[in-house]
């Protein structure tokens, strides 16, 4: 026979709109917290500055997977048709100056090297892809896809404790307060 | 109130402007809660019976079309496409221009729109880059195929072949490899990228089970955490401002196919904006073939509402109108360049054997779309319908003007016969057809066919700052006129003097 051990996620709190979530969230910020989520059915703007969030770092990933696209654009035109295995088509030119005709493959290249930063470095940025999350144990979460407002505060976090952080959420406006467990 | 609305001039000179609403682009105050189980319904339900009524005829076209037309040609050989002289080779090529110009539309509302915070686009860029994706499928069938020996189609890929020759990187026709390849990949990114926080919504709402499993699996574990969502955002943001040059390039590189050779007819450097523009006039008709059907039969109504249409059809004016303007500039440059073989060319496209097409064309493409000047037109669906249909047919026959029609009067006599399409051809292009809409269909029963959190986003309860914008209402702004200025300087001026 095994026994199940639950470990303590956090609190999970429901808030009752988006203003509501933004205000509760300028509060959980300025309570010092560091482990700590939103959870919107939508983006909300302006909630990055709620959360004291930086920029996403996403953009200098793509500038250099775009850069090595071009890169890449370049070199198998120029290699393969002028150094390699000089081509010369309806008396085009095989040397430097037919660059100008590798445009649009180097262009080409270029957005498709970012575009597959973008998504790897995405999934990446956001820990996904992933099966589970202690989350999905709470019996209101599902609802935060369709048309609720949620604050979790994992108890990770320092500063968290049963009794305080709790009543922080309560304070901040949450409402069906819960204590999210996982299977250990 | 009525004093509030009207320009009262206030005591001081300065005149107090009404603030009006922006009009709603979710009609009758639906909640989120509403819009999500609308949205995830259509898939969670059984279909309607009409939906069986148009899958099963057109999979069955599909499946004789494409599968059975591909299948006859490659065990016979390319010659089932009557390709007896290089114009009977024009088929395929206004077919895979036809298709691959649907496309755009879907990357013009996902991305441009989505660059010039056009908000309605949300209702709609779901359903429209499904259109792209399949469009670029159909697309692709045609070149790949009329290589002839479909089995040696990887040539066209940047590896060297068996005698270690690489691919002229300096050909329009390699650049058209890229470029669609690119946009296909790019789109299907874009597309899948959209639609992951919409999985996420079904999968919450699907019970345990085969439903939850696969849409647990295809939307990746998202949880919708601001942390999320603002890489999420950025990501989205990246992709868009990719994808409006890609869109521009692609169809760009397609008119390359024609415009770098030495064919009077084709050798013009109008091509590029006049493919690209044509692109997305005929993408826009097919978009609003396919979606006011879609939105009778779900109940869509208010989601994807009357200005959803009316701003569709607009855009379907301006578009035609420049390609009208492209086609009558074709004739001016044609006229102006004082080349012979240049005038003649376009002298036999209109007079010609095939002045019929060149009609159609015309029609279909400049006169019929300007219709939508007037606003009783964009609102009644049934002539929506009517233009957009006629859009479609007038942009298949552009490519089969601008191609065929160029054609039988190349520089050798070996090209001079009349364009005949063979039965196999027309089978394989009905069969695209049928591929698309199957496609189209399995995309509404399986997918989310409305972006569910942008749509939400466009709610006014959605702004963070809304119940502070209840609580103080704006009761308008206050503006001076700038003569107000003048006056009051001028005062001040004559008051020092004094």
């Amino acid at each position: 026979m095994s026994t199940s051990v639950k470990r303590v996620y956090g609190y999970l709190a429901e808030f009752e709109s988006a203003s509501a979530l933004y205000k509760g969230a300028e509060k959980v910020r300025d309570a010092g917290f560091k482990k700590w989520d939103c959870y919107s059915p939508y983006p909300i703007h302006g909630m990055d500055d709620a959360m004291g969030m930086r920029r996403s770092i996403l953009p200098y990933f793509v500038f250099f997977g775009g850069s090595t696209g071009l890169l890449t654009g370049f070199s198998l035109a120029y290699i393969t048709q002028v150094m390699i295995y000089p081509t010369v088509v309806q008396a085009k030119p095989a040397n430097i100056f037919t660059t100008s005709a590798f445009f649009p493959i180097m262009f080409e290249l270029t957005i498709l090297f970012s575009g597959f930063t973008v998504l790897f470095c995405l999934l990446g940025l956001m820990g996904l892809p992933r099966l589970n999350h202690p989350l999905f144990a709470s019996r209101q979460f599902h609802r935060a896809t369709d048309d609720g407002f949620f604050i979790a505060v994992e108890a990770r976090d320092p500063n968290f404790s049963p009794e305080d952080t709790k009543e922080l959420l309560a304070a901040a406006g949450g409402t069906n307060i819960e204590l999210v467990e996982e299977e250990d | 109130m009525a004093d509030n609305e009207n320009k009262a001039e206030q005591n001081d000179g300065s005149i107090t402007l009404p603030v009006f609403e922006r009009e709603k682009l979710i009609l009758n105050g639906r909640s989120y809660a509403w819009i999500t189980d609308r949205i995830a319904g259509i898939v969670e339900k059984p279909q309607p019976l009409l939906w069986w009524l148009l899958f099963i005829p057109c999979s069955l076209i599909a499946l004789i079309g494409v599968v059975g037309g591909l299948t006859y040609l490659v065990s016979t050989g390319v010659g089932v496409w009557g390709n007896t002289n290089r114009t009977m080779w024009g088929w395929p090529i206004v077919n895979f221009v036809f298709w691959i110009g649907i496309g755009h539309a879907g990357t013009l509302i996902s991305a441009i729109l989505f660059l010039t915070r056009q908000n309605w686009r949300t209702s709609i860029n779901r359903a429209a880059e499904a259109m792209t994706i399949f469009a670029v499928c159909c697309a692709g069938i045609f070149p790949a195929f009329h290589v002839g020996r479909v089995w040696m189609a990887w040539f066209l890929a940047p590896i060297p072949n068996a005698n270690a020759i690489w691919q002229n990187f300096k050909s329009p026709l390699l650049w058209d490899v890229f470029a669609v390849s690119t946009y296909f990949t790019i789109s299907l990114i874009f597309w899948y990228l959209g639609m992951v926080p919409d999985l996420a919504t079904i999968r919450d709402r699907a019970k345990p089970g085969i439903r939850k499993f696969f849409y647990g699996i295809f939307s990746l574990g998202w949880r919708g955490g601001n942390r999320q969502w603002s890489h999420y955002e950025m990501a989205y943001l990246l992709l868009a401002a990719l994808s409006t040059p890609l869109v521009l390039s692609v169809h760009s590189i397609v008119s390359f196919d024609f415009a770098t050779s030495t064919v009077p007819g084709w050798h013009t450097t109008i091509f590029p904006p006049y493919f690209v523009a044509g692109a997305i006039f005929g993408g826009f008709a097919m978009v609003m073939t396919i979606m006011i059907p879609a939105r009778s039969i779900y109940g869509l109504h208010d989601m994807i509402t009357m200005k959803h249409i009316e701003n569709m059809c607009k855009i379907i004016l301006a578009t035609g109108t420049i390609v009208g303007y492209a086609y009558l500039m074709e004739l001016f440059v044609a006229y102006y360049s004082g080349g012979k073989y240049e005038m003649e060319a376009f002298k036999l496209r209109i007079t010609g054997p095939y002045w019929w097409a060149y009609v159609v064309m015309m029609f279909c493409n400049v006169v019929a779309p300007q219709a939508f000047w007037l606003k009783s037109c964009r609102e009644n669906l049934w002539i929506v319908m009517g233009i957009c249909m006629l859009v479609n047919i007038g942009m298949w026959f552009e490519r089969f003007v601008i191609i065929v029609t160029t054609l039988p009067r190349m520089w050798l006599p070996g090209d001079w016969k009349y364009y005949e399409a063979s039965p196999v051809d027309v089978l394989t292009f009905v069969g695209t057809i049928g591929m698309f809409l199957t496609l189209f269909l399995l995309f509404l029963r399986f997918l989310p066919c409305i972006n569910i959190a942008e749509v939400k986003w466009t709610l006014l309860e959605s702004d963070a700052h809304f119940d502070d914008k209840q609580a103080h209402p704006d009761e308008g702004v206050e503006a001076q006129p700038a003569y107000q200025y003048e006056i009051d300087d001028a005062g001040k001026h004559r008051n020092m003097e004094c």
